[in-house]
């Protein structure tokens, strides 16, 4: 019995048993892993706000192209794949990282880092391209909610690739660290949830949008 | 190189605002010549600005809102005086700065008084009355602290550099787009508010967090003090509610700075949108300030009628179901912009469904006073004075959720003194109490009673005087934010409330008095048995002001009401139980993490608001490697040996004891 | 300690922690998942393009196929299941569903019965010149 001074006698007797008692403060890993859900699960309500706004102007083109003039299938194909293999490949560096093997995490971690990167090219390349005929987001309302949509996973995207390489760089100087080890944890939940975001755009936004 | 920034940003022609800010630039110099002059500032720095301790950061948070609630306080006798005297006249704000004058008020009372205090308390007490030693993340709490105070700065900064918002607390498109307002007060509004909505959201993150996965050993939910369970209510709300006003703000952003047509009346934009989006943020925002206050007026009400919360489950209930509800109403804050019948019929009906468990709660508090033995501290004064207030308010909160008398009350000033009437008496009174009551934990003495008393009774009566007459204008067809009238029968009512805000201002000055006042003879008020109001959780249960560990040996909980069981066999035992076995306790070291985050966050708002890129740039890049720095260091916990801990608990043990015996003996 | 704590001794993960440690199993795990995503993409992509299908069945099956994918994302890659030791990451994620849903839909209804009852911006604007 080590909590003496605070023990005291079984209080209300018919409170036991009708609760499920509880063990105390949950580890490390579990607090910092289910706080960063929390943050995840708010940073998808921001992204709803995105979606509705993109869902609510999908027909005020104002006379400017609509979504199944503009969209190139392939580009986004390309997108999706770069996209889904960098998961696979995030998925490699959690378990690199979990059997402590610093090269294939490493590894796992740059092929991560090159494909996302890839998928920001060619996102940029097709916004580029947009913006060149003249199909900017300051062309209607409908374009405005799809940049905005469409980039704010960009940025997201973009603010992961930076997250990444610290994470290679913090391994690499650090090693496995306990404190690490959980951020890598949050950083593979951040990289998944943007894939899943991104499943929501390409379905909604890019199919949806030229089957219409 | 500056972007929109030159010298005719400040209103050298406009002598109120500027003479205000050099007179709070003189005393913030002062007060920073003051700390380096005597020495302070190792101190502060050490103990204060980059302590990562919750009860810290709770106290910071608490006086950033009442430093602000003297800011938004001023705004508000500015605007009564002027509706007093601009009766057939222009009285002596000219409309562009009484505009800026009730936009700031809105702003700074909801987002930079009300929200700080509340998060404030919450990060307090929570850990405390959950029996652990700090929150889930204690220096992301330092880093959300700050940037709500930069937000806080932001805004009052446009007092003397540009100029803020003049189109309400909220921005309603068309009138915040680029066209109609091209300076830099909407930009000023956006950018504070993204700022510190960010800082929100790490508190919101790190109380839900806290309360769901640090209780202490033997904390199940059904034992959790009602105050931790309207916490955990509000936080979820913080976390479901402000990534929409951060992605709203972010699209008027991306109309004003790039061009793109969310809210424009060009190009197929829909002013509607932002209605939408932002009242589905505003309507849960209302919940996030109440819930806590809801949970405050628990915990003080059972305290002082010297009896458990009554119906304690049917409590958490209502709390539940107002969490749920609140998010399902948002459409009632525009019941007149076009809606159908149906949708209209629909939203009203559960606008007023929010009243049931609400009125659940009332019933639970008084069924918790009757029988009780009631003593009639300050928080309890505040307490019942919230009750009666409340549910004035929350009744012409239901006549205004009928559609078509909304048609009649909409925008005038009867909506002004309900959620007045709300907030004040919700709000802002249960702040008060939580204040009082927890005051003489943070601190280790009480705030002075008297005084407290006095300020209670002209902040109720001043409330009263102020509002009431303005429920009358309201149906004599007073819109609201009006600089001037013409109309003959309002004057007198006006020249009432007035009044009534003079004496909400005897009211404040009472409590800068008490707090002086408790501070001077603090001796005399000294706790030192650490439960000075013979209280019921776990809070109590260690020395006030708490050891930064909080608990020398964490609390096994075996009930409700905590501390009040263990109490009941403690004094049988006259605290003479075993010596505990002390172990070292881990704590995480302080960082400056926050405030220098802080301090590129304020950098890079300000560049935003003005323009100027590559200072942009600059504050991005500190900001990013102020964490990179944080990411690189070795040593994030510190040891306190077993021994030291046993050293500071059998002091305080001893302390109590004595208190204690002393009670016993006479 | 007292056996209360024992008798409800509860377990509990971190959300994207896995319960498997062995290193093959846990790469089968992501390979099915990048498996049945790739499968569930092609499918969808096919589906948009094609003429095969009854046309207005597309927008349904789209939005079913995007959501089967989710799902298979939240499970192989982001390891949320249905055990007892996830009952608080799914409860989290399901509340988060809930305002997503309210706020999309919710959205969608309002501004809907708005554009129905109001006359578009732009109209208004013409109309008042």
């Amino acid at each position: 019995m080590t909590d003496a001074t605070l023990a005291f006698a079984e209080a209300d007797a018919h409170m036991q048993g009708a609760v499920v008692a509880h063990d105390g403060p949950a580890p490390k890993r579990i607090v910092t892993g289910y706080g960063f859900w929390i943050f995840l699960l708010s940073d998808i309500v921001m992204f709803s706000c995105f979606f509705a706004s993109y869902a609510v102007l999908l027909g005020q083109t104002a006379g400017g192209p609509s979504g199944a003039q503009l969209f190139d299938l392939k580009g986004v194909a390309a997108e999706t794949a770069c996209l889904l293999l960098s998961s696979f490949t995030c998925g490699l560096a959690s378990i690199a990282a979990d059997v402590r093997s610093a090269r294939w995490y490493q590894a796992a971690m740059a092929a991560t880092c090159v494909l996302g990167l890839a998928f920001l090219a060619l996102e940029g390349h097709e916004f580029a391209g947009l913006v060149a005929r003249g199909a900017g987001p300051t062309r209607s309302a409908f374009l405005s909610a799809f940049f905005a949509l469409v980039g704010c996973h960009g940025m997201h995207v973009s603010a992961g690739i930076l997250w990444l390489l610290t994470m290679m760089a913090q391994v690499f100087a650090k090693g496995f660290r306990a404190d690490i080890m959980r951020r890598l944890l949050c950083f593979a939940l951040f990289w998944h949830a943007l894939d899943i975001i991104w499943v929501a755009i390409f379905s909604v936004v890019y199919l949806l949008g030229s089957a219409a | 190189m500056l972007g929109k920034l030159s010298w005719a940003a400040i209103p050298f022609d406009q002598p109120i605002p500027l003479l205000t800010g050099a007179v709070v630039l003189v005393a913030i110099l002062a007060v920073l010549a003051w700390v380096i002059i005597a020495g302070h500032l190792p101190y502060l720095w050490r103990e204060w600005i980059t302590s990562v301790d919750h009860k810290r950061i709770g106290v910071m948070y608490t006086l950033l809102a009442m430093v602000m609630l003297l800011r938004g306080f001023a705004d508000a006798i500015l605007m009564r005086a002027q509706q007093a005297v601009a009766f057939h006249s222009q009285g002596f704000l000219p409309p562009e700065h009484y505009n800026q004058i009730f936009s700031a008020h809105g702003t700074i009372m909801i987002f930079f008084v009300a929200m700080p205090f509340v998060i404030g308390l919450m990060n307090l007490v929570v850990p405390l009355q959950l029996g652990v030693r700090d929150v889930a993340f204690p220096t992301l709490n330092s880093v959300g602290f700050w940037l709500t105070a930069t937000g806080a700065l932001l805004v009052n900064i446009s007092l003397v550099v540009g100029e803020f918002a003049r189109t309400g607390w909220l921005p309603y498109p068309p009138l915040s787009e680029l066209t109609y307002s091209p300076g830099v007060g909407v930009d000023y509004y956006a950018w504070s508010l993204e700022i510190s909505g960010v800082g929100t959201l790490v508190a919101g993150i790190n109380l839900v967090t806290t309360v769901l996965k640090l209780r202490t050993r033997g904390m199940s939910y059904l034992r959790m003090p009602m105050f931790c369970w309207t916490t955990l209510a509000s936080n979820l709300l913080i976390v479901a509610a402000f990534p929409i006003l951060t992605a709203t703000l972010a699209m008027l952003i991306l109309d004003r700075y790039f061009g793109f047509h969310f809210f424009t009346n060009e190009a197929g934009g829909n002013i509607m949108m932002f209605m939408n989006l932002i009242w589905a943020w505003g309507h849960p925002e209302v919940y996030i300030l109440v819930l806590p206050a809801f949970g405050i007026f628990s915990e003080v009400v059972s305290t002082f009628s010297g009896k458990p919360l009554f119906g304690y489950r049917s409590m958490v209930l209502a709390t539940m179901a107002i969490f749920i509800i609140s998010f399902m109403v948002w459409l009632h804050h525009f019941f007149t912009m076009g809606a159908g019948p149906d949708v209209n019929a629909i939203f009203g009906i559960a606008s007023m469904i929010i009243a049931v468990p609400t009125g659940v709660k009332i019933y639970n508090w008084l069924f918790t006073m009757y029988g009780g033995r009631i003593r009639f501290t300050t928080p309890m004064l505040w307490s019942i004075g919230f009750m009666v207030t409340f549910i004035l308010g929350g009744l012409t909160g239901v006549l205004v959720a009928v559609p078509p008398a909304d048609f009649l009350l909409h925008n005038s000033l009867f909506l002004v003194a309900h959620f007045h009437n709300v907030i004040i008496g919700g709000v802002v009174f249960g702040a008060f109490a939580g204040y009082t009551y927890w005051f003489p934990k943070a601190f280790g003495f009480r705030l002075h009673e008297g005084l407290g008393k006095a300020a209670f009774w002209f902040w109720l009566v001043g409330f009263y005087v102020a509002f009431m007459p303005l429920y009358a204008v309201g149906f004599l067809g007073m819109t609201r934010r009006m600089q001037h009238y013409d109309v003959a029968e309002w004057r007198p009512w006006l020249m009432v409330a007035g009044g009534g805000a003079v004496l909400i201002l005897i009211g404040i000055i009472f409590q800068i008095m008490q707090l002086v006042t408790s501070i001077r003879d603090r001796a005399e008020l000294r706790d030192s048995t650490g439960d000075p109001w013979d209280g019921r959780s776990l809070e109590w249960a260690t020395a006030s002001p708490p050891p930064v560990f909080n608990f020398a040996v964490m609390p096994d909980v075996r009930g409700e009401d905590a501390y009040w069981a263990m109490k009941v066999q403690a004094q049988q035992q006259a605290l003479e139980g075993r010596e505990p076995d002390y172990r070292d306790i881990e704590m995480p070291r302080n960082s400056p993490t926050g405030f220098v985050c802080a301090f590129f966050a304020t950098i890079m708002g300000f560049a935003l608001i003005w323009h100027i890129w590559w200072m942009v740039a600059a504050g991005g890049i500190g900001a990013f490697a102020t964490f990179v720095a944080f990411a690189w260091r070795d040593h994030d916990e510190y040891v306190i040996p077993a021994a030291e801990v046993a050293r500071i608990d059998r002091a305080n043990l001893e302390q109590r004891r004595a208190a204690l015996s002393l009670a016993g003996g006479t | 300690m007292s056996e209360l704590h024992e008798l409800h001794d509860y377990r509990d993960v971190a959300p994207g922690d896995e319960e498997e440690v062995r290193v093959g199993p846990r790469l089968l795990g992501y390979v099915v998942g990048l498996g049945l995503a790739i499968v569930l993409t092609i499918t969808s992509f096919f589906v948009a393009g094609t003429d095969l299908v009854w046309q207005p069945s597309i927008p349904v099956a789209l939005v079913v196929l995007a959501m089967a994918q989710m799902g298979v994302h939240l499970v192989f890659f982001l390891h949320i299941t249905t055990g007892a030791d996830n009952t608080n990451n799914v409860l989290a994620l399901a509340f988060g569903l809930l305002i997503v849903f309210l706020v999309i839909g919710g959205s969608l209804w309002i501004m809907s019965n708005l554009n129905h009852n109001m006359m578009p911006m732009d109209q208004i604007m013409q109309m008042q010149r």
